[in-house]
């Protein structure tokens, strides 16, 4: 495998060896002539001291054979015309781009980018995952906005002692697994609930807002 | 005509004030409020501070259907990201995007948003004085009629 990096920063450096450890064929793109001067005393001759966003080094870097264009550079618009020219002018099958701003991951995704690495996303995650009660934790964001999302019930839920058909869940919202002692299970029609279970839900638009009304309770949390 | 304009600079605030003078309705975005200088006094469009990239701050600035957006600060991909965002977000009409590299001038005009290439205009405006053949390549690129590949 062909792989092209943009971006010689952190990421773009362990993105880097960790390929050519594996024994793909990379070559990295860092415009920074000392930076770049670094790396290839780090990593041997596999640096184009350039500009990956210029067309004429994209291509002498190789991008018409490459099988894959990893823009990791510290700039969402840069990374979003790396991986545009990649595909739309030099044919590259895949495209990956970091994106920094997680405002922007629709816009590329919408844009062709084929997938996304989001560092504030993922930081985000760990952190909501660092707080344990009354807050609803965002397990993983998929596409089309849709969320995975889990509410644990406090002694105080009202969803406590009632069954999914006694709450009231608008269409967009799923309620479909729920975590009891370790053990998940689907969530059955007839399943009732108890404090301390985790219920899973999977939705998007406003089914955070709905979780925290029939799940967490008015009084819980901000619902953020 | 309602057109918003990215980047101050010398370019964005001329057009800015034609389009005024023109009668037109005309916001100008720039990161820098200390661009907004080289605006006349007598400019009664928008001067906004904000980054024309940042779809939240293009739809405060009134730039959802705009019958013109033109992107034209220093950087090449922060101009292809604020046509993109215009096109695909904000249904504004027409955006054009100053893209100083021929190449990706060349493939984003492929890609549905208009480019203007500096370095195109004044190669051939300098061969053309001097007499010699130019680039034969158009300094404003029109958009290919966009058709958007489904992943």
């Amino acid at each position: 495998m062909f792989v092209l990096v943009v971006g010689g920063g952190k990421v773009g450096y362990y993105l880097t060896k960790e390929l050519i450890e594996s024994g793909h064929e990379v070559v990295l793109m860092e415009k920074d002539k000392a930076r770049a001067a670094h790396i290839v005393d780090e990593l041997g001759s596999i640096v184009v001291a350039q500009d990956g966003c210029e067309g004429k080094y994209l291509r002498q870097a190789g991008s018409n054979r490459a099988d894959i264009v990893a823009a990791v550079t510290g700039d969402d618009e840069d990374n979003l015309v790396i991986c545009q020219m990649a595909k739309h002018h030099f044919d590259v099958p895949r495209t990956i781009a970091r994106v920094n701003n997680p405002k922007n991951e629709d816009l590329f995704r919408h844009l062709g980018v084929d997938e996304i690495i989001s560092p504030t996303r993922m930081a985000l995650g760990s952190i909501e995952q660092d707080i344990p009660v009354h807050e609803l934790l965002h397990l993983a964001t998929l596409e089309n906005d849709l969320e995975i999302i889990e509410a644990q019930l406090q002694s105080d839920s009202p969803a406590i002692g009632k069954s999914p058909g006694d709450l009231t869940i608008p269409d967009g919202c799923s309620l479909f697994a729920v975590v009891r002692d370790g053990v998940a299970t689907a969530l059955r029609a007839d399943t009732v609930l108890r404090e301390g279970d985790k219920v899973i839900a999977i939705g998007g638009g406003d089914c955070e807002k709905v979780l925290h009304e029939q799940l967490i309770g008015a009084g819980n949390g901000s619902g953020g | 005509m309602k057109f918003v304009i990215v980047g101050c600079g010398r370019v964005g605030a001329a057009l800015a004030e034609a389009f005024d003078n023109g009668g037109h309705e005309v916001v100008i975005l720039d990161l820098s409020s200390r661009a907004f200088d080289r605006l006349s006094e007598e400019f009664k469009g928008q001067a906004l501070r904000g980054d024309g990239t940042d779809e939240d701050v293009l739809r405060k600035a009134g730039a959802e259907g705009a019958d013109v957006l033109l992107a034209l600060t220093e950087g090449d991909n922060r101009n292809v990201m604020a046509a993109q965002v215009a096109m695909e977000k904000l249904s504004v009409g027409k955006a054009v995007a100053k893209i100083n590299d021929p190449v990706r001038a060349a493939a984003y005009a492929e890609l549905g948003i208009a480019t203007v290439c500096r370095t195109t205009m004044l190669t051939d405006s300098v061969l053309a004085f001097l007499g010699m053949r130019d680039t034969g390549m158009p300094a404003v690129m029109a958009a290919v009629p966009h058709v958007h590949a489904e992943a």
